[in-house]
């Protein structure tokens, strides 16, 4: 596992004509085929990619900035809309498609002369936990290689871990940036709902879906929300960014409150998971932090609003694959309706067709109150359980899984088991407020994280938090 | 316990537009029971004089000027990802049998 220089040393340097973005694509570009074994990436964008360096390093040479990215290759997970190549969130209903736009994400990371050089693999449209649902290839943990990566954004993790590139973006609806990045070990931001713009993006649940940065370091994760967040004309969900931006908050802790959430640390977590926030929580006193207990009552209710809200949203988000625009279509239907029922049946996988009857099911007349409405009225106590702590706290404190990563094929063949690996995760999707999951330990070769929460639209004050919290693991 | 049967499974690929195997549709009559089971314990929350959580982030009626965007998307490339096309047109298969 090589690593990188940080990147804002890396653009400055490639702006300063000591590094070359061509060499810079190149270095990723063989470490990607060196570590072909843990099948973290689905695609290469190499020919656009080697262009864009060849771009900035002529920009380079004739005196220009070529911004705070300068060269910098990043890996997207392959639900972004991404021009030199295939977008196909890991479905076969969208093998061969290519996307006529980019995601405005990456638009801006690249105005900032960032540079896309592959698509990592990911449960087929990001459901899952373990990037076992992808209809391509498993993802193995970088520590491990009998275990997952954890998912969805598990091929977006691993490539940070192993060094691929030196950051990567995900995309969070429950969990699917922080839960892979506590199985993997790097920084995932799930800024607030609304901060990064989710046009150009494969829409899973609309409501919850988050984009995020994946880097080695909490800074740097900074720096790439800082370019990425922002309101968006082609989003009119999004909200503006921070007026001091992201970047250089102050991380003292002193003074600050910092909750533990009692709900997540009742007997099913593992004993040696709460041993290292154990030890943390001991420096973060050190360092001035007030440290309290907080209950939210209704957060054991919260998994089940997840999956009665996220399968309604996908069912209908997913109704778009229909075989006659784009993506895989069955030639040998003999009507239309015949056509639209077997491409989906032929091109979506299974987790998919699973949660397009369960939202089919709590959407439809009858049961829509008993489910889907009673969901959302839940999910108001649960917004309001997240109201309250922060009245009395900066940030809660908590794991991010109850389990370190766990074995391939543990959990493939029980939907529910899979959908428990999200229980730590989901609350913070549907109250839309931010988290992060900072590694602080290592236990039988496998990183320990924990995931740190801050108030909708205080992902500044978060990133300077996590910055303290990094410092003292 | 919340039984879905195979009837009702059909019926809900059938309102999807998805054609499902039958060991799809006995294996997700079980899966999708247990899944059901698993949210059923919402109903006995109280969430008398609350309001139902749509939105999260306070936005309403986000309008922008009624004003001609030029959205730089390739009608070309638009075009290559159609699995069928006649004279630059979608073409699908009939659709009255």
């Amino acid at each position: 596992m090589k690593s990188w220089d940080n990147i804002t040393k890396i653009a400055f340097s490639v702006n300063e004509g000591k590094s070359s973005a061509v060499d810079l694509v190149k270095e990723s570009l063989k470490r990607i085929n060196e570590a072909s074994e843990y099948d973290a990436i689905i695609s290469l964008t190499k020919d656009r990619a080697l262009e864009r360096a060849k771009m900035i390093d002529d920009g380079v040479s004739q005196g220009q900035n070529m911004g705070r990215l300068a060269g910098v290759p990043f890996i997207a997970k392959d639900n972004f809309l991404t021009f030199g190549g295939e977008t196909t969130a890991a479905s076969n209903i969208l093998k061969g498609f290519n996307a006529p736009y980019q995601a405005s994400a990456i638009e801006k990371l690249e105005a900032e002369g960032a540079i896309v050089v592959a698509k990592a693999n990911l449960d087929a449209f990001a459901h899952g936990a373990s990037t076992e649902n992808s209809d391509f290839m498993i993802t193995k943990n970088p520590h491990d290689k009998t275990r997952v990566p954890g998912g969805s954004s598990g091929g977006s993790a691993a490539s940070v871990v192993l060094g691929l590139a030196p950051f990567s973006i995900g995309t969070d609806t429950g969990g699917s940036i922080r839960q892979p990045a506590a199985f993997s070990g790097c920084v995932g931001l799930k800024p607030t709902y609304g901060l990064v713009s989710r046009s150009g993006v494969v829409a899973m649940a609309s409501s919850t879906d988050c984009i995020g940065p994946m880097t080695k370091t909490v800074g740097e994760a900074s720096l790439i929300l800082d370019i990425m967040s922002g309101r968006d004309p082609l989003d009119s969900t999004t909200i503006e960014k921070d007026t001091l931006g992201y970047i250089g908050a102050d991380s003292d802790l002193k003074g600050k409150k910092i909750g533990l959430v009692k709900e997540y640390f009742d007997d099913s977590l593992n004993s040696e998971i709460k041993d290292s926030i154990d030890e943390l929580i001991v420096k973060l006193k050190s360092a001035g932090a007030e440290i309290k207990d907080v209950s939210l009552p209704i957060l054991p209710s919260a998994l089940a609003v997840y999956y009665i809200l996220c399968p309604a949203e996908v069912s209908s988000n997913l109704s778009r694959y229909d075989g006659q625009r784009f993506g895989y279509s069955y030639e040998g239907a003999k009507d239309l309706n015949e056509s639209y029922a077997e491409s989906r049946a032929r091109g979506f996988g299974r987790e998919a067709k699973r949660r397009i009857i369960i939202g089919t099911y709590v959407l439809s007349s009858g049961y829509y109150d008993a489910y889907y409405k009673k969901a959302q009225l839940v999910r108001t106590k649960i917004v309001n359980d997240f109201n309250d702590a922060f009245r009395s706290v900066d940030f809660l404190l908590g794991p991010v899984a109850p389990t370190q990563a766990f074995k391939i094929g543990e959990k493939s063949n029980d939907p529910l088991a899979m959908y428990l690996s999200d229980v730590m995760t989901v609350a913070p999707n549907l109250a839309g407020i931010s988290s992060i999951t900072i590694p602080i330990d290592m236990k039988n070769n496998l990183p320990v994280a924990v995931q740190l929460m801050a108030a909708q639209k205080h992902d500044r004050s978060l990133l300077g938090a996590a910055r303290k919290v990094e410092e003292l693991a | 316990m919340v039984k879905l049967s195979k009837e009702e499974i059909l019926k809900l690929a059938n309102l999807a537009q998805l054609k499902l195997t039958s060991d799809e549709v006995s294996e997700f009559s079980s899966e999708l029971s247990l899944i059901l089971d698993y949210v059923s314990h919402l109903d006995t929350i109280d969430v008398e004089g609350l309001l139902p959580t749509y939105q999260v982030t306070g936005l309403e009626n986000v309008t922008r000027e009624d004003i001609k965007i030029d959205y730089k998307v390739d009608k070309k490339q638009l075009m290559s990802n159609l699995p069928s096309s006649k004279d630059g047109q979608i073409q699908v298969k009939r659709m009255i049998g």
